[in-house]
């Protein structure tokens, strides 16, 4: 703001000219936000909607009030929270955990830094589709490559995909060997913010690489790690392709997560009004993230302040 | 990783190089496999360098499904929502940044409230809506949910603000019209955000798997990632030579434009997320 604006500034000198800018304004923005409104603001409005009728697309739909809601409590929902909460939890921490110790080691980058910084973050571009079928294959218990490495140290075969106990596991670990790499360059982003000079002192001070990382690092790390504890969290409620791909909700139901639900309730059992609740529930969970998110970030601008 | 005691240095290189196998080992597995033969897929222990490479196999893989349609409508799906992003995106950003007009902070407002409505939230109404219209299986199916996208807009207006208006001015003064100084000149300027965004959208969409299931039943627009996804049900057995081969057709792609423009991918996933 420091020259004279034509523009975006202060008032503009001419009534004419003033009353042009709103029309071009008008013009450029409108057709934009017509499309947010209708390919994102309408579904969520449309879905509180459906999700007080039941409806399966052919025949009438009939006003149900909050029943969706309701049937929302039952076993088999609960046992999918429980399975999607298993998987955010174990996804989250594995990799935000490994992201950290990842970054700290390739901080101060050398040409084999780059080099390992590239090859642990190439699985995060690869579509899933490819990687669920690569780990398929090699955890098939009989000729998979990891029962074959596991024979080598006479461990037995485990059945990774088979197995109700074992199956979500297997999905987590998939998951964190996939999407590591962006924790771990989201940390580097972090450390690299830190200032040098932070050390410098805390080495004069007599602090070693312990205490410096425990009261240099690691503190003035925290925006990032709550920057990523939400984001992970939201991207793995998100999660679809690899239950799809990989165990189709099996063994039983020991790996139906929370959007492979919806997809089932909407596309298999065709109970459009409970497919619909179950979106509501996930958006405002969601939006409660997000503020939660919202108010720890307002808050770190107070800090800085 | 430059550390003043050697132990730690090679401990530091290990652990590293640990990891970076263990990532980057599993797609040497897919290629070996895709080079086997039925025989030597179900051999155990597993061979290591398969000999003589069947090179077939992709030419098998590609033959068992209509990939070429499959590999045009990717095409078609990723370029057709990155271009209607950046158009729309650049108007509107435009717009956001260099000009005053009543109601521009709301509008501005509503664009960022879609920033936290993901996929999974749009796809049953969605579905509903193009089952009603008869646009279930048509390219608008896949391109038009994607049309405008919220942290495209977002960042190509913080970008725009960069742009001083002493620019935009004295193209107004030579006579510029808008689309001229949107495309033509602040665009350029903006490059940097402009081929960040793109990379990210376009690994997104060119990967995607769950829209393309959502709205397509029929080859005609299929993508690839479905026809992959599709060959391990049709066929019988263990053909994972066949499906492994197949899978090269959405990955090889990617991790190609990986390896070239390796820095600018990082910096755009980091970016992208981090505004």
């Amino acid at each position: 703001m420091t020259a004279p604006r034509t523009g975006a500034g202060g008032p503009s000198p001419v009534p004419g000219r003033r009353r042009r800018e709103t029309w071009l304004g008008y013009a450029l923005v409108g057709p934009s936000v017509f499309l947010f409104g209708l390919v994102y603001l309408y579904p969520v409005a449309y879905s509180a909607w459906v999700s007080v009728y039941t409806w399966d697309l052919v025949t009438e739909a009939r006003y149900v009030g909050l029943e969706n809601y309701r049937d929302l409590w039952s076993a088999e929902f609960r046992e999918v929270v429980a399975n999607t909460a298993l998987y955010s939890v174990g996804v989250v921490v594995l990799s935000q955990g490994l992201g950290l110790v990842l970054a700290v080691l390739l901080n101060n980058r050398t040409w084999l830094g780059a080099i390992f910084q590239a090859s642990i973050f190439s699985s995060y571009v690869v579509s899933w589709v490819a990687v669920s079928l690569l780990w398929i294959w090699l955890l098939d218990p009989q000729y998979g490559l990891v029962a074959y490495l596991l024979s080598l140290v006479k461990l037995p075969s485990v059945n990774w995909l088979g197995d109700h106990r074992i199956a979500l596991g297997s999905l987590v670990l998939v998951t964190v060997w996939k999407t590591i790499g962006y924790p771990m360059v989201i940390y580097l982003a972090g450390l690299q913010a830190i200032p040098g000079d932070l050390y410098e002192a805390a080495s004069l001070d007599g602090a070693g690489a312990w205490q410096r990382f425990r009261h240099v690092t690691w503190p003035l790390l925290t925006p990032t790690t709550l920057f990523l504890l939400i984001t992970l969290t939201v991207a793995s409620f998100q999660g679809f392709d690899i239950v799809k791909i990989m165990t189709q909700g099996g063994p039983v139901t020991s790996t139906v997560i929370y959007v492979y639900y919806i997809y089932e309730q909407a596309f298999q059992y065709f109970k459009l009004g409970k497919a619909s609740a179950a979106v509501v529930v996930f958006f405002a969970v969601i939006v409660a993230l997000t503020y939660l998110q919202w108010l720890v970030f307002r808050r770190r601008v107070h800090y800085a302040a | 990783m430059i550390h003043p005691n050697p132990l730690l240095r090679w401990l530091t290189i290990a652990v590293l190089g640990g990891v970076a196998l263990v990532e980057v080992f599993p797609y040497a597995w897919m290629v070996t496999t895709s080079l086997k033969d039925l025989p030597s897929v179900t051999q155990f222990p597993p061979a290591w360098i398969p000999y003589p490479p069947h090179w077939d196999n992709y030419a098998k893989a590609w033959a068992s499904g209509p990939f070429l349609h499959y590999a045009v409508n990717n095409v078609i799906q990723t370029v057709g929502i990155l271009v209607l992003q950046l158009f729309f995106g650049c108007l509107a950003g435009f717009a956001f940044s260099k000009l005053r007009f009543p109601g521009r902070d709301l509008c501005f407002l509503l664009v960022i409230a879609c920033l936290i409505v993901p996929p999974q939230v749009r796809f049953v109404p969605l579905y509903i809506l193009f089952a009603k219209l008869g646009l279930l299986n048509t390219y608008t199916s896949l391109i038009l949910p994607y049309a405008v996208s919220a942290l495209g807009t977002f960042l190509i207006r913080e970008a725009f603000m960069q742009v001083s208006d002493d620019i935009v001015d004295a193209a107004r003064v030579d006579g510029a019209g808008t689309f001229t100084l949107v495309f033509r000149i602040m665009a350029p300027i903006a490059k940097p955000t402009i081929i960040a965004f793109s990379l990210f959208s376009v690994v997104y969409h060119w990967n995607d798997f769950f829209w393309p299931l959502v709205m397509t039943t029929n080859d005609a627009v299929r993508t690839l990632p479905i026809g992959v996804a599709m060959l391990r049900e049709e066929g019988t057995g263990a053909r994972w030579h066949i499906i492994m081969a197949g899978s090269m057709f959405v990955v090889a792609p990617v991790l190609l434009v990986f390896v070239v423009a390796q820095r600018h991918i990082i910096r755009a996933f980091t970016f992208a997320t981090l505004k």
